[in-house]
């Protein structure tokens, strides 16, 4: 018989057994939340802060840059371009098939858009393509559904109005690789994607990038921003202004015509760069988004080498356009022949060296000083100056003037030049120093190497009988928020004899009769001038043609001579100084002087309708003294 | 409020519909609680709500209607019941619906049925039955009959695979045996036996499955991956404090850190909206329902009526304590709903049916034998 009570009582037991385990169990959920809660609280509240609140770096706006009467040169235009975050793409080949229904992506861009994705930064997006129309737009947003990690988007883009023109002064952004990607503050370029590659842009980066804004954003899991909790606003870069004069820069594009080379100009006692040309020239306008392989390749194997920096980094021999700084390295060393003259029968030798130097002209100048081998360019005279001096002298005094230097001009990638000294030769080469290799440096060949803009810093110091002066491209740094303007410094140096000395007569005045006077190389290009020149014409060896008969016209052009001139005007109170180079040339005072004879001209006399007003003082600009 | 049934109230309610008024006071204030938090943990959808409210009035229907079941009915039709459910989880087995990576559903044309959730209330029904026809405690012979008519359940849910509802299955057997009075020298073997059997089911274990206890060990070795749900939840809860960061105003629930929220997930939305105060209410309403459960359960007149009800009880508290312990990272991650608050229909109308039960066998007393 089964004993009800019993059974009763022992289930209630257990029921009540089952309520004390409930109500330990529920204890110790209750001990792990106040450990979670209490405990814990600090550690999880912070972990949830950081879930939620995201740093999102704001790009500042860049700088704009323009020229010396306010010419844009560089600024930031509003486009629709398609971006892609290849992270959040399930299908990129399927998408990119698919994409070409909707969209024309040319192959150019692919490609380009395919190298991009190797060099970008994780989960950054890529653009694919630039400059969509609205219509291309409408279409995309219709179709976008079907295409996740594509987004549309409105940025800035660096844009070049002068293209070609500017290109070697401003230079261009382009994409941050990832080279730079190492030795940039990432905190500062936190949300950057360009940064200045050449030029300009590169050497004023600082100033053109402006400073980096944050906001702190409430983001949820899937990363998307939901509203600004607080934001410090980017500060934009400032803007840079040019001494460069665009006008100027034109017209001697214009006055080069189809030959290769560089002109630059320089204003003598400020140092200020108002043209600095090279030729030919690129469009910068497609390295900003990443060129295709397929152009940079074309640029970048041409003949004529159209990326390459002429003016700054163009390293030739500089020829007869160092014999005004001999001839006043021989007053400054007493040398007997500066004040004294010489018999030229048109060729030299050394004693007991086979090798004869000849001068350019077959006959000789007969008997020459210093106003007349500097006029006619006698050679001769210079081989005998150049023994006189000895190589180190002339290394120290050419030294003076920034041969075998950089200039320190503020754009970068200029190159050094060579001026060669019997200590080069023996650290470098680890050979002796040869007398027949001062006679050939005496008319500035040889080992002896100069960019244009050391030729054009040179006879600037010429102009200011020895100040030389730092060139400078940019004038000034004008935040765009204050207006307040940081001017850019530069540096001066005296050189050469005091500024007071005769010796500087002396060599101005025979590279005025280089120009104005009957018998000069470049008289042609002095003959109508309304104001007076003085110059140099040079021309720089290309190929040698080992005791032939150098013709012109049966030498192919890439291996004619460099034509070169160097110039400053007014001659009494100079106010732009000029070296020209036309690569293949020929002869300086055929080609090269009537380049610079159209820049002073166009910048002494005043070219076409070029604006007179200081875009940063509002002032009409005729007295340069002013600056 | 008073355990006591004796009051006038619940006395009126009692004779015609066979409620038990303060159970059923304590699952409607839950059910109040449970909208305001599925309101915040849905995103303030009131078509959430209303499905939710909807569900809700359903399943209060279903309990009222069982509570009018007399439990000698379901003594009676306690195995064929059983052999129903069982069918059904082999017809699951051969023709289910395969959802999220399970075969747990079986459609019928009209509606898509889940044949495990019958068998929640099945399985205690039989061994209830089982276990009363004989003498308390029961005989060895006995509990390994009862055992096995648990398991086979078990197992075929476990291979559905749906280790949630298997444990339900599983402990609301163990919690008829455990009632009544079974000795603990075999409580000892077949816990024991369970012990030994582990590394056994782990070999069964599906990948997900071992992931999902490998994850619970260690949740920092996956942040990312399924360990990523532990991580949010317990950054939920800890960071809710003592009060709370107000209602609606939940960071991780609402910026969709919190995976699941609304669901299984729902517990840490409390946590962190209402802080440990909340929680504490919550649990402290949990424990009211257990207790006057309990004491529902041990009124009944018969011993069926008492194993079957404690039964029903515990295992609702097994859905609590299963869910918190998750979702605080006590237990690994299991798909187990909070009762009565979590957003979902099915397993809302099986509780409901089991509160009616519980309250059928309580309020159905036969005068006579008292």
């Amino acid at each position: 018989m089964r004993d009800r009570k019993q059974e009763s009582l022992l289930v209630t037991n257990r029921l009540v057994l089952a309520l004390v385990g409930v109500v330990l169990l529920i204890g110790a959920l209750l001990g792990r939340l106040f450990y979670l809660q209490v405990v814990s609280h600090d550690h999880f509240a912070t972990l949830s802060e950081d879930n939620r609140v995201k740093l999102v770096p704001v790009p500042p706006t860049r700088g704009q840059v323009y020229d010396r009467h306010g010419v844009l040169l560089a600024h930031n235009q509003l486009s629709f371009g398609l971006e892609v975050t290849p992270e959040s793409v399930p299908d990129m080949e399927r998408a990119l098939a698919d994409l070409g229904e909707v969209i024309e992506v040319r192959a150019g861009e692919l490609t380009r858009f395919r190298s991009l994705l190797k060099r970008r930064r994780r989960f950054e997006s890529a653009p694919l393509r630039l400059n969509l129309s609205e219509e291309e737009v409408a279409r995309f947003a219709v179709n976008r559904h079907r295409f996740p990690g594509f987004d549309v988007e409105a940025r800035l883009t660096r844009y070049y109005p002068l293209g070609v023109s500017s290109a070697h002064v401003v230079g261009y952004v382009g994409r941050i690789d990832e080279q730079e990607l190492q030795t940039l503050d990432g905190a500062d370029y936190a949300g950057t994607t360009h940064i200045g590659k050449t030029g300009v842009e590169k050497a004023y980066e600082e100033s053109l990038h402006g400073r980096v804004g944050y906001e702190q954003v409430e983001a949820n899991a899937a990363g998307r921003l939901l509203r600004v909790l607080s934001h410090r606003p980017a500060v934009s870069g400032k803007d840079v202004y040019l001494h460069v004069d665009m006008s100027l820069q034109l017209a001697a594009e214009e006055a080069l015509g189809a030959e290769n080379g560089a002109v630059v100009a320089i204003e003598p006692h400020t140092g200020a760069v108002r043209a600095l040309v090279s030729r030919p020239g690129f469009d910068p306008n497609p390295f900003v988004n990443g060129i295709d392989v397929a152009s940079y390749r074309a640029l970048q194997s041409a003949r004529e080498r159209p990326l390459y920096n002429r003016a700054l980094r163009g390293q030739y021999p500089p020829g007869s356009t160092v014999k005004p700084f001999m001839a006043l390295a021989g007053l400054f060393y007493n040398v007997g022949l500066a004040t004294g003259a010489t018999y030229c029968r048109g060729s030299f030798s050394l004693p007991g060296v086979r090798h004869v130097f000849r001068d350019w002209k077959r006959g000789g100048h007969g008997r020459v000083d210093l106003n007349l081998a500097i006029m006619r360019s006698c050679d001769v005279y210079f081989y005998e100056m150049a023994l006189a001096l000895g190589i180190d002298r002339m290394h120290e005094f050419m030294s003076g003037f920034g041969f075998g230097q950089p200039t320190g001009i503020d754009v970068g990638g200029e190159l050094p030049g060579l001026m060669p000294s019997t200590e080069w030769k023996k650290t470098r080469r680890g050979q002796n120093w040869y007398l027949g290799e001062t006679v050939n440096a005496g008319i500035g060949q040889g080992y002896w190497l100069a960019t244009p803009v050391q030729l054009a810093t040179a006879a600037a110091a010429m102009a200011t009988r020895g100040q030389r002066v730092e060139p400078r491209v940019a004038r000034a740094v004008v935040d765009p928020a204050t207006g307040r303007m940081t001017p850019v410094t530069t540096r001066t140096r005296h050189t050469g004899p005091p500024e007071s000395s005769r010796f500087w007569d002396k060599v101005i005045e025979a590279m005025v009769n280089v120009v104005h006077s009957p018998g000069g190389t470049a008289l042609r290009v002095g003959a109508d001038a309304r104001y007076r020149i003085a110059g140099k014409t040079g021309t720089a060896q290309v190929f040698s043609l080992r005791g032939g008969k150098y013709n012109e016209k049966t030498v192919e052009k890439h291996l004619r001579d460099h034509a070169l001139f160097i110039a400053f005007a007014p001659a009494e109170d100079p106010r732009i100084a000029v070296a020209v180079l036309v690569e293949n040339g020929g002869g300086g005072s055929r080609t090269a002087a009537p380049v610079a004879r159209k820049v002073m001209d166009h910048y002494l006399l005043g070219g076409t309708g070029a604006s007179t007003a200081d875009p940063l003082t509002g002032a009409a600009e005729d007295e340069e003294e002013g600056e | 409020m008073s355990l006591l049934p004796d009051d006038r109230a619940s006395r009126l309610m009692q004779a015609p519909l066979h409620l038990d008024v303060p159970l059923l006071t304590g699952i409607l204030l839950l059910s109040a609680l449970g909208g305001v938090i599925l309101y915040s943990a849905s995103g303030q959808s009131l078509d959430v709500l209303l499905r939710q409210g909807l569900r809700l009035g359903l399943a209060l229907a279903v309990m009222v209607f069982v509570a009018q079941v007399p439990p000698q009915l379901m003594f009676r039709w306690a195995p064929w019941l059983y052999v129903a459910g069982v069918l059904l989880l082999v017809a699951v087995m051969v023709a289910g619906d395969v959802g999220k990576g399970a075969q747990r559903w079986l459609d019928l044309k009209f509606l898509r049925f889940q044949p495990s959730e019958l068998v929640k209330v099945t399985v205690p029904l039989m061994l209830a039955r089982v276990l009363s026809e004989g003498p308390l405690p029961p005989s060895v012979l006995r509990v390994a009959g009862a055992a096995l008519l648990v398991l086979l359940p078990t197992a075929l849910i476990a291979r559905q695979p749906d280790l949630g509802t298997a444990l339900l299955v599983g402990s609301s057997g163990a919690f008829v045996l455990f009632l009544a009075g079974l000795r603990w020298r075999l409580i000892g073997l077949l816990v024991g036996a369970i012990a030994a059997a582990a590394p056994v089911a782990w070999m069964f274990l599906r990948d997900y499955q071992r992931q999902r206890v490998l994850t619970f060990l260690d949740p920092q070795n996956d942040p990312l991956g399924s360990g990523y749900h532990i991580i949010q939840s317990k950054i939920a809860i800890g960071s809710g404090g003592v009060y709370g960061k107000g209602w609606l105003n939940g960071t991780q629930s609402h910026l969709d850190f919190l995976p699941e929220r609304a669901t299984d997930f729902i517990f840490a939305v409390v946590s962190e909206e209402f802080g440990l105060l909340g929680v504490g209410v919550l649990l402290a309403l949990y424990l009211y329902i257990i207790a006057r459960g309990l004491y529902v359960a041990s009124r009944a007149q018969e011993p069926f009526g008492r194993l079957l009800g404690g039964s029903l009880v515990l295992t609702f508290f097994v859905y609590v304590f299963v869910n918190v312990g998750m979702v605080t990272g006590l237990l690994p991650v299991v798909g187990v709903p909070l009762p009565l608050v979590s957003y979902g229909g099915t397993s809302l109308v099986t509780v409901m049916a089991g509160f009616g039960i519980l309250m059928a066998v309580y309020s159905h007393q036969r005068p006579v034998d008292r």
